[in-house]
Order: C-alpha cells, then sequence, then structure tokens
C-alpha cells in the first residue's frame, strides 16, 4: 500500500468528506469511520485476522520484508471523543498491529507518524519517529480541532528521537511516555497514565531471542549458497573432496552462531558476544571433529583449520546479533569489535589455507 | 536472567549542577539507569546504558551528555564501508533489525 494514494482512485464511491488517512478500502482491519469536524477517521479493529498472522509470519522469514506499512494519519479505536486519550504509533504495520491487538474494549485515538515502514526503535534512533515529524502530523491532522485536551502517549522507546519539552513548546501539547511494551497499555491508560518499573524496563526474554533468530538464520544460509558453490569447485580438483561430513561441520557452526548463541545467550560465561559464540562454535567443532575421529595424524591438517575457522566464522555470526540485542552500546560494540575483528580474521584466513591445502594437496 | 554487556564503556555524563530535577531521565531510560535522589537526578548504574540518547534529548537543562549510536555490529561494518553514520538500515533491503515487533 503506498503512502500517497487517494481513498478515491480505485473505486466509484468517491468520498464526499476529507479523509484524514487514505487507505485502502479492501483493508480488513478497518472496520468503520467517525466524522470529525475536521475530516474522517478510520476506526480500526482491536482483533488480528488470519492475513495479519500470515504477514507477520512472512516478516519474521524475511519474505517481502519491505512493504509492510500502513498510511500515516489519525485513527480511532472504539468510539472515542474529544477527551479521548491519543496514542502516537509508527506507520510499521507490524507495530500498528500489536498496538491495536491490545486496545479492545477502550476509546482512543491512535496519531499515526510516517516512519517509512520502520518499528520505534529504529526510527527513534534515525529520527524519522522524531520531534520533526509529530509536530507536523499534529498540526496537519489539526489534532487540536479533535481533541480539547493536550497530551500526547508517546511509546517510551520512541524517546530517543523526540524531544518532549520541543514539542511542548511547538505544538502546547505535553507527553507522556508509556510503557514499553504494548501488552501494558491498556493498564497504563488506566491507571492514569502510570507506568511501572517493570513497564518501563526493556528485556530481552528467551522468546523474544527465538523469534529474532529467523531472519539471522535465513541470511546467513543464503551466504553460505557462495561457500558451498565455491566448496563445489574446489572438489572437481581437490584430491580429498569435501562431503557430507563437512557440510554438516560447517551447518552445525552457522546454526550454532546464529541461533544456539542467541537463545543462550545470558547463561553463556563471559560478555562480549564474539567472544560467547567464540566459545559455542569451539565446543561444537572440537565435539564433531572428535566425533569424525579427525584427531589422527591424518586428518590433523583439516582439524586444525576447522577449529581455526569454524569458531571465528561462529564469533562473528554472534557479533552481528548487537544488532538485535536490546542493551549494547555502541562503544561497547565498537570496543569488542577492536578485538574480535582482527583475531576472526587471523584466525579464519589461516583455517581456510590449512583446510584447503589439505583438500587439494593431500 | 539478567543481559549484562560490557563494564565501563558508556559515554553517558550527567551534570548535577544544572539538573533540576524534573524526572524526565528516569521516566525515558529503558534500562533504568537513572533514579531521583532529593530533587536530583542521580546515575545509579551507569553500566546498563545502551547509549540509546533518549535521557539527553528529552533533558530540558541539557545536564545529560551521551554519544548516542546504534549498538548494532553490522552497522558499524556497513559504516567502515560506506563511509557513513553507522544506523538501523543497515541492511540493503531496510528491514527492521531491532527486537520490536512486541512494543509499542
Ligand atoms: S531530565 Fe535533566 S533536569 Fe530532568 S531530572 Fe533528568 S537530568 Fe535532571
Ligand atoms: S542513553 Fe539511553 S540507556 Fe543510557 S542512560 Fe540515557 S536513556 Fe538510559
Amino acid at each position: 500500500m503506498s503512502d500517497e494514494r487517494s481513498c478515491c482512485c480505485s473505486s466509484n464511491d468517491c468520498c464526499v468528506e476529507k479523509s484524514l488517512t487514505v487507505y485502502d478500502k479492501k483493508d480488513k482491519w478497518v472496520v468503520d469511520e467517525i466524522h470529525t469536524s475536521k475530516g474522517t477517521v478510520l476506526v480500526v479493529s482491536t482483533n488480528l485476522d488470519m492475513k495479519d498472522f500470515f504477514e507477520a509470519w512472512k516478516v519474521r522469514w524475511g519474505i517481502g520484508r519491505m512493504d509492510y506499512k500502513i498510511s500515516p494519519g489519525l485513527y480511532a479505536v472504539g468510539n472515542p471523543d474529544q477527551t479521548s486519550p491519543v496514542l502516537v504509533s509508527v506507520n510499521y504495520k507490524l507495530t500498528f498491529n500489536a498496538l491495536r491487538k491490545e486496545l479492545a474494549g477502550l476509546d482512543c485515538w491512535i496519531l499515526v507518524l510516517d516512519t517509512k515502514g520502520i518499528n520505534v526503535w529504529c526510527a527513534a534512533g534515525k529520527g524519522t519517529f522524531g520531534t520533526n515529524e509529530l509536530v507536523h502530523r499534529i498540526l496537519k491532522t489539526e489534532l487540536s480541532e479533535i481533541v480539547s485536551h493536550k497530551k500526547l502517549v508517546l511509546p517510551q522507546l520512541g524517546a530517543p528521537g523526540v524531544s518532549a519539552h520541543e514539542v511542548t513548546k511547538q505544538t502546547g501539547f505535553s507527553i507522556v511516555y508509556g510503557p514499553v511494551r504494548a501488552k501494558d497499555i491498556k493498564a497504563f491508560l488506566t491507571s492514569d497514565f502510570k507506568a511501572t518499573e517493570d513497564m518501563r524496563t526493556v528485556k530481552f526474554t528467551l522468546w523474544d531471542r527465538l523469534v529474532l533468530t529467523p531472519i539471522d538464520l535465513v541470511a546467513a544460509i543464503k551466504k553460505s549458497l557462495i561457500v558451498f558453490g565455491i566448496l563445489f569447485i574446489v572438489n572437481l580438483f581437490a584430491a580429498k573432496p569435501f562431503g557430507l561430513a563437512d557440510f554438516i561441520i560447517y551447518t552445525g557452526t552457522v546454526v550454532t552462531g546464529t541461533v544456539i548463541t542467541p537463545v543462550l545467550l545470558p547463561y553463556i560465561p563471559g560478555r562480549a558476544f564474539a567472544w560467547k559464540g567464540w566459545l559455542f562454535g569451539l565446543l561444537w567443532t572440537a565435539g564433531s571433529v572428535w566425533l569424525n575421529g579427525w584427531f589422527t595424524s591424518e586428518f590433523l591438517l583439516v582439524a586444525i583449520g576447522y577449529l581455526l575457522v569454524l569458531p571465528s566464522l561462529s564469533a562473528f555470526l554472534s557479533m552481528n546479533f548487537t544488532g538485535s540485542s536490546t542493551y549494547t552500546s555502541y562503544s561497547g560494540v565498537i570496543k569488542e569489535m577492536k578485538t574480535a575483528i582482527p583475531l576472526i580474521a587471523l584466525s579464519s584466513i589461516t583455517g581456510i589455507l590449512l583446510v584447503l591445502i589439505n583438500s587439494l594437496l593431500a | 536472567m539478567d543481559h549484562k554487556y560490557l563494564k565501563n564503556v558508556t559515554t553517558l555524563n550527567l551534570s548535577v549542577e544544572k539538573c533540576i530535577g524534573c524526572g524526565r531521565c528516569v521516566e525515558v531510560c529503558p534500562h533504568r539507569v537513572f533514579i531521583l535522589n532529593e530533587r536530583k537526578a542521580q546515575i545509579k548504574d551507569k553500566d546498563m546504558c545502551m547509549e540509546c540518547g533518549a535521557c539527553m534529548v528529552n533533558c530540558p537543562v541539557n545536564a545529560i551528555t551521551v554519544r548516542a549510536g546504534v549498538g548494532c555490529a553490522a552497522a558499524v561494518i556497513m559504516g567502515w564501508l560506506t563511509g557513513r553514520e553507522p544506523s538501523c538500515d543497515c541492511s540493503m533491503d531496510g528491514k527492521n533489525c531491532c527486537n520490536e515487533d512486541v512494543i509499542l
């Protein structure tokens, strides 16, 4: 669904009244319309249907991740009036779905900012969920004509992009930061905008980590196809071609780096992600080499080669999970990388050379 | 189980003299780094800071400084390769990299 689509273009029943939010008439999640002095506002459903779940699943596995957005503007839930609270959200549909799902039984407005289909946290970091866009959207929707109060509820994780006092200075609206998680929004609204410590704290549960792993796994597998391609060519000349055992040890390393280490993250000793990934990569590689009976003089070259390259690969993949984590700082990541990257590079190159020498010249 | 990242790396700095005790930093910090003590902000656990910058941009009297940035290795690598500031749209397809689907 494109940003600028007019609601009239594709159907005959052209809207007489100006709509505050353009949308596609086919969208099932729009259940009604409210007519305000400033135009029509769409009422959205608080139920997710099969299509929503299917789309969310596709996004998780990295299929068609680009275009999952809705039009920015004002939306409604239930039957809000002038005194109803205004929640601010983003036009990334997965986030919007997570929010509306939690609003059953409430009457409120949702002001959706144009973050180009990016979630709150990333958009706040980039500034698209920011002071300027918020001020612009407040003015564009003529929000002060629709509600009589002067209060906006923003997601707490949008705070890095928004300067609350600046918005107040420019629009008169004051900002309260709501809870971190959508599931707490109802409790927050019904307890007079009070968030508990727990609601304000970002977590990173086992489940959070687990649902994030497919994206990295799929990306790593895609890149691995290149590796398999190269090995296939090497096999044409190899004295000792690569076989199933090599495929398994390699694939296991990729899974260790992208799934096992992220999932077990807090239980692995140490702090740096690369270290954690290296440690588990080493356990996996050493275990596999031993099971394959490669700790003998005949296979020594390949054993050492794999012990150098595979834990490094796992370290690198795990280090990339810093981007998915919710607690790593820029300074920390830089410090980690300055140590890890040279070691990973050195160890990998040596390891790859040993493995290739073994295979080609055995 | 609590997550702990590297110690003594954050660039977070609070000027207690400037602080007017509005409590905004306590409100916005996703890792509860601040507490309010006798109408002044106080840093409770510095090593929990992830340098998101929320406290800095929301402090009305500029009492807080921090070098805000993304704690993402892939973004840093992309930054090195392209010469641009590391940012969340590190990957070329504009995916949402951060864990935020359960969040508002
Ligand atoms: S936001 Fe600034 S003025 Fe307000 S309590 Fe924190 S440091 Fe003090
Ligand atoms: S930069 Fe972010 S994590 Fe660090 S103290 Fe400020 S609000 Fe908290």
